[in-house]
């Protein structure tokens, strides 16, 4: 299947792998996250209903911002930019490209899916099934490196998931109020955060890119910061990927009536 | 007999350690072609795992710092045996050979100020020692090699060849030197890839082949160091001297057994680490030497100071030189004060916060955790003496590295005198740098000076040296490993940390058996990569080179430094001038007597008299400044 | 304590070879080096294998166990089940010459295409001055052996050996990250990272990380920041502006 074992002079060891533990098991797992992500995900884009629930302010993240015509009244904090373009075309169709974008580019979600979708390399020392490759040298995936854009999109997109956030602090009577969406919007949206500060670009836009920290005591600063974060953000990338999910199902079954929201206070 | 790989070249480096590839970057940068062989791969030299540092004058911390300091330091420390000249120049041309480092890439931990830190060391009076973490010979090593990839680049630069005029031929073993009347004309080795023996052609050869360590049961030293350099100037007829002066550094690990000897670093204790008996005492206290009252703090509170405020407090008795440290703790094992496994606790876990530990200490940190299970920074060590370095190695020329076989060099720890009866830790380091480059220059400028045309190697040299090297694969007797392993136990037993001369004569009748028994060695396989094979050479090295220690050892009535006598316990100022030198004639191995070259009156006027007096007859003190102009 | 393990060892050369099952004896705190060690001065006297410190500092007892690249000396016995069967088989990227050892030559090849500490000029030695933050991080990679596992593990070459030609490997691009990163380090290497030494090929998983002995993290500390300092300079229009009005920092 592989050039490998055949390459000259190599030992002759016929088996793709020897190793014996579970090695499987992990891009299993990440496979089976994603894919559970991208079917949740695109039902959801596509049903165009059950984001918004009026009394407490709750906007379901994957509708957010709410910038088109068709948007529910009352959800689209941001203005309606866009016209009604038809059934197809969605209101989460317009913000997700900059969202996905920053994901699919992210230097933790490309080893993700390099591992357990294109199985390159499915695990450390175990054989992969191409016969060429050529890595990130060449269109489309030399295109990974415009993360940064991305990563610059996704502060507009944090702070946008911020104002809903506080905003979801809202009572049925108008004034002030927390349930439970509140506070689960509150974890979803630091957990973005968090993801987002600790991704590689911030880091190197920070002071990654310095080679004199001394004479930027501010940036390194921040530098050692964002690093902190950093070292956990493929943690941060799992958890924001389920809080977000989540928080967008808790909204959809609220709005949709499927449960009540549990009111702490107003 | 099939056609033999022959090469030609200006200057040969045998050893790719700190004082090999030191001693190459000059040669070639003096112009001359230069060949650099080891035995194991290129950066793995036994250098790599040095940890402390480097010793240093530079003066970055402490600006006391100097010179004439260090060279104190290093005198005291090899009470007062060592080639005073060697000691000097290599005080002297430290901090240099440290600066130049940076210039080939090295990255020093830092002080404040942007220059390169250093750190406290036993028997080192100001903090001296320049280091990265506890990764110092790791450091150097690669800086070394990545200087050589550098002048291989402009090589390639200048003629296309990478190797035009320096090239490594690693795993590659010398078994012969080869001389043309009394001079050196080339060397004769095997690949150990390949087991195809490879003649090499040149007027002058550097031996810079590390040490001795593996004829010792309990070593810190690596299958490296079977005392190939020494046993190869002995047998090309130059002079081993103080041979019976080996360190036991006295912190190696003691458990789980198969990781028995392996060092821990000074800097543990340098850094706070301190020593303990199983009743929870800091017994350094009661053994500090008379020779060292003033030096050291006699109480724990003032040790504890010294960290902190070193101008106005004595250093903590953990940090005296390192042949009385390993003798403490010797004694106090055998006075069942150890630890279960039969060594003492070293703990800095009491000593410094685990943030700290872990930051200056990594590798240690790393080491207990991955081969004992213990972590250092909730938890005290295990640890007891090692055999560690030869003090004693190939007599030279302090200043051209020459011995006394026109055309052979050597430098590092296989040469002698430098450190006298006990090396200070770091000053390994510095040594190579020092006097790897000595060595180079000398090489270069033997090689300008001939005349005529280069010696030659001829067919009968190299068919008797093949047939030398085969020898084992003719051999009906027993499989190496058994020998060696015996070995190791003989020297560790009889002639190890505490001597007595009668165990010493019956180690020379053993060594005498063994050596019988190792003419019959057998070894199976083929040339190719076989282990069992290598071990068989290398294994007549380390019996010639065990002789050469045990005889001298036996000789010596006296105990000093790296050579303690239970028969004879107390330091012989009578013998502080006379070497014991090992050369080999027609019987075998011979060890005299050979007086020390008196003190430079400059340098002896750098002590004051009082402490002279301890070390020297009264005699020899005539050309002190106290003598007065009279 | 001790107690008979089973082994798989891998023996031959270029040419052929095989496992070979041995029985052999284990005591308390051992390492697969210590076996293998045994099985030289009790079974198999020319066993061929590479080892130097038996302490995880000189990078030379490379090889896979049940087929994972590790160090032999640093792996314990005691990570293993007494019932379970114990594999080695030699590096597997590098062509082999005889039972455990590989020819490693390739990535000394590649240590001479990287273009050397470049001194910055005029300044004396022993003028040198540096900060230590400003040393920290060339000083991680500095802290690496050379055992080469992570060039071994690295799917760029061990699975597509024609690669091998355009790749510098991780041990490598680190090495230009280091000196990208070296405070005083005179020449530019941000192009030659992507164009000679091949960082595009790598595709940021990992395995290098995972397997360093030293916990050097290879990836995220000195690769992506690299990538990110080739996106600077090559993708990115904005920097690429900005930069030419400013000199290195
Ligand atoms: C664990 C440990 C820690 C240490 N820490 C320190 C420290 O902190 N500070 C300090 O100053 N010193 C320290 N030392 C001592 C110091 O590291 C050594 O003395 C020094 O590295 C020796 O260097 P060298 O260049 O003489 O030889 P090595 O570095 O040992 O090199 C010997 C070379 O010779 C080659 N060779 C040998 N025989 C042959 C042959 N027959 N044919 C071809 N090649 C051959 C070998 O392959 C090798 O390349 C330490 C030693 C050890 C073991
Ligand atoms: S991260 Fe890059 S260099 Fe490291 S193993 Fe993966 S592909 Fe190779
Ligand atoms: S980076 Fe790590 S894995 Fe790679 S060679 Fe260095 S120590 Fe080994
Ligand atoms: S978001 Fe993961 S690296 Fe930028
Ligand atoms: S023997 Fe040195 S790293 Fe294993």
């Amino acid at each position: 299947m592989t050039v490998t074992p055949g390459a000259p002079g190599r030992a002759r060891i016929e088996a793709r792998t020897l190793r014996t533990d579970r090695w499987w098991l992990a891009p299993l797992v990440t496979f089976t996250g994603l894919m559970i992500f991208i079917i949740y995900g695109t039902v959801r884009a596509f049903q165009n209903a059950n984001y918004w629930v009026p009394q407490y302010h709750y906007l379901a993240p994957f509708y957010s911002p709410c910038l088109s015509a068709v948007c529910e009244p009352g959800s689209s904090h941001f203005g309606q930019w866009f016209p009604d373009l038809g059934p197809l075309v969605t209101p989460p169709l317009f913000v997700l490209p900059f969202v996905l974008g920053f994901r699919l580019t992210c230097y933790y979600y490309r080893k993700a899916y390099y591992r357990a979708f294109w199985l390159s390399p499915p695990a450390c020392a175990v054989a992969e099934p191409h016969a060429k490759y050529s890595g990130e040298t060449r269109f489309p995936l030399i295109m990974q490196n415009i993360h940064r854009y991305f990563f610059y999109a996704a502060i507009p997109v944090a702070l946008v998931l911020t104002w809903d956030t506080v905003i979801a602090f809202h009572g049925k009577d108008g004034g002030f109020g927390i349930g439970l969406g509140t506070l689960i919007m509150v974890v979803n949206v630091s957990l973005i955060w968090a993801y987002t500060v600790s991704c590689h670009s911030c880091r190197h836009i920070m002071g990654g890119k310095l080679t004199h920290f001394s004479k930027h005591p501010v940036r390194y600063w921040l530098w050692q910061q964002v690093s902190k974060f950093n070292g956990k953000h493929m943690q941060l990338a799992w958890a924001s990927l389920i809080s977000v999910g989540l928080t967008d199902l808790y909204v959809s079954l609220v709005a949709g009536g499927a449960i009540s929201d549990l009111r702490i206070f107003n | 007999m099939t056609e033999i790989e022959r090469h030609n070249y200006d200057v040969v480096v045998i050893g790719a350690g700190g004082a090999g590839l030191r001693a190459a970057i000059e040669a070639r940068e003096q112009g001359k072609r230069t060949a650099i062989i080891c035995k194991s791969l290129f950066g793995k030299a036994h250098t790599v795992m040095a940890e402390g540092g480097i010793a240093a004058a530079m003066g970055n911390v402490n600006s006391g710092d100097n010179w004439q300091v260090h060279f104190r330091d290093t005198m005291r420390g090899g009470k007062f045996l060592n080639n005073w000249r060697m000691a000097e120049l290599h005080a002297k041309e430290a901090p240099e050979r440290v600066w130049e480092l940076e210039t080939y890439g090295a990255l020093f931990d830092r002080t404040k100020d942007g220059r390169i830190s250093q750190r406290n060391f036993g028997g080192h009076e100001y903090p001296r020692l320049a280091h990265v973490g506890d990764r110092t010979g790791l450091e150097l090593i690669r800086t070394l090699q990545q200087k050589i990839v550098s002048l291989q680049q402009e090589d390639y630069k200048a003629t296309g060849d990478y190797e035009a005029n320096i090239k490594v031929f690693q795993e590659l073993t010398i078994t012969e030197l080869v001389k043309a009347g009394d001079r050196i004309a080339g060397a004769f080795g095997y690949w150990r890839e390949s087991g195809r023996f490879v003649v090499f052609e040149t007027p002058a050869v550097v031996l810079a082949t590390g040490g001795i360590g593996k004829s010792f049961k309990v070593t810190s030293n690596s299958w490296e160091y079977t005392g190939d350099g020494h046993a190869l100037a002995l047998r090309a007829g130059a002079a081993l001297i103080n041979m019976e002066f080996i360190q036991f550094h006295p912190t190696g690990m003691v458990w789980p057994p198969s990781v028995k000897g392996i060092l821990v670093t000074e800097s543990v204790r340098g850094d706070g680490g301190v020593l303990r008996n199983s009743e929870g005492k800091r017994f350094m206290f009661e053994y500090i030497p008379d020779v060292f009252k003033e030096k050291y703090a006699t109480t724990e509170e003032e040790g504890d100071r010294w960290y902190t405020d070193p101008d106005n407090n004595r250093r903590p008795p953990e940090l005296l030189p390192r042949d009385e440290v390993a003798r403490s703790i010797n004694s106090e094992v055998k006075a069942g004060r150890g630890t279960p496994h039969g060594g003492v606790f070293l703990d800095v876990s009491t000593r410094l916060p685990a943030e700290e530990i872990k930051r200056r200490l990594p590798s240690m940190h790393h080491q207990f955790k991955e081969l004992a299970d213990v972590d250092i920074t909730a938890e005290p060590m295990e640890v007891g003496p090692t055999c560690h370095y030869v003090m004693g190695g190939i007599e030279v020329d302090p200043d051209t590295g020459q011995s006394a076989v026109p055309g052979l060099f050597a430098a590092g720890e296989c040469s002698g005198g430098m450190h006298g009866s006990n090396r200070l830790g770091g000053n390994s380091l510095s040594d190579l740098l020092v006097f790897g480059r000595r060595a180079g220059l000398g090489a270069a400028g033997y090689v300008d000076s001939l005349t005529g045309p280069r010696p030659l190697v001829t067919e009968a040299q190299v068919s008797q040296a093949s047939k030398d090297a085969l020898a084992p694969f003719e051999g009906s007797g027993e499989n190496p490993y058994t020998i060696h392993t015996e070995l190791q136990q003989v020297m560790n037993d009889l002639v190890g940390i505490i001597r007595t001369g009668e165990e010493m004569k019956l180690a020379l009748k053993k060594l005498d058996e063994l050596r019988q028994r190792a003419n019959h060695i057998a070894v199976e396989g083929h040339r190719q990569f076989n282990p069992g094979w290598h071990l068989a050479i290398d294994l007549r090295n380390m019996l010639w080179i065990s002789e050469c220690v045990a005889r001298a050892a036996l000789e010596r009535t006296e105990s000093r430094g790296g050579h303690t006598r239970d028969d004879f316990p107390g330091m012989d100022a009578g013998w502080r001038s006379t070497l014991l030198v090992c050369t080999t004639s027609d019987e075998g191995i011979d060890v005299r007597r050979q007086d020390q070259i008196p003190l430079r009156a400059d340098l002896l006027d750098l002590f004051e008299k009082d402490e002279l007096g301890k070390y020297f007859v009264s005699e020899e003190l005539s050309a002190h400044r106290a003598e007065g102009t009279a | 304590m001790g107690y008979k393990a089973s082994f798989k060892v891998w023996r031959g050369d270029d040419k052929d070879g095989g496992l070979h099952d041995f029985l052999v004896e284990v005591n308390e705190g051992e390492v697969v080096l210590d076996i293998i060690h045994r099985l030289q001065a009790t079974q198999a006297p020319d066993l061929a294998v590479r080892w130097n410190c038996k302490a995880g500092k000189c990078g030379s007892c490379s090889a896979e166990i049940n087929g994972r690249p590790r160090l032999l000396c640093m792996t314990r016995m005691s990570t293993f089940t007494e019932d379970e069967t114990i594999t080695v088989t030699p590096m597997r990227t590098f062509p082999v010459i005889k039972d455990l050892v590989t020819d490693v030559s390739f990535n000394y090849q590649k240590a001479r295409e990287i273009p050397s500490f470049a001194p910055p000029p005029g300044v004396q030695p022993g003028d040198y001055r540096m900060q230590q933050v400003d040393v920290e991080r060339s000083q991680e990679f500095r802290k690496c052996i050379e055992c080469f596992l992570c060039q071994n593990t690295c799917h760029v070459v061990r699975d597509h050996e024609e690669n091998k030609q355009n790749f510098a490997g991780p041990r490598f691009l680190m090495r230009v990250a280091e000196l990208e990163m070296h405070p005083l380090d005179a020449e530019d290497r941000v192009s030659a990272a992507q164009e000679a030494h091949g960082l595009g090929m790598c595709n940021i998983t990992k395995c290098c990380t995972e397997v360093c002995p030293e916990h050097i993290k290879i990836t995220d500390n000195a690769l992506i920041p690299l990538k990110e300092r080739v996106a600077d300079r090559k993708y990115d229009p904005l920097f690429a502006v900005a930069s030419l009005f400013r000199r290195k920092r």
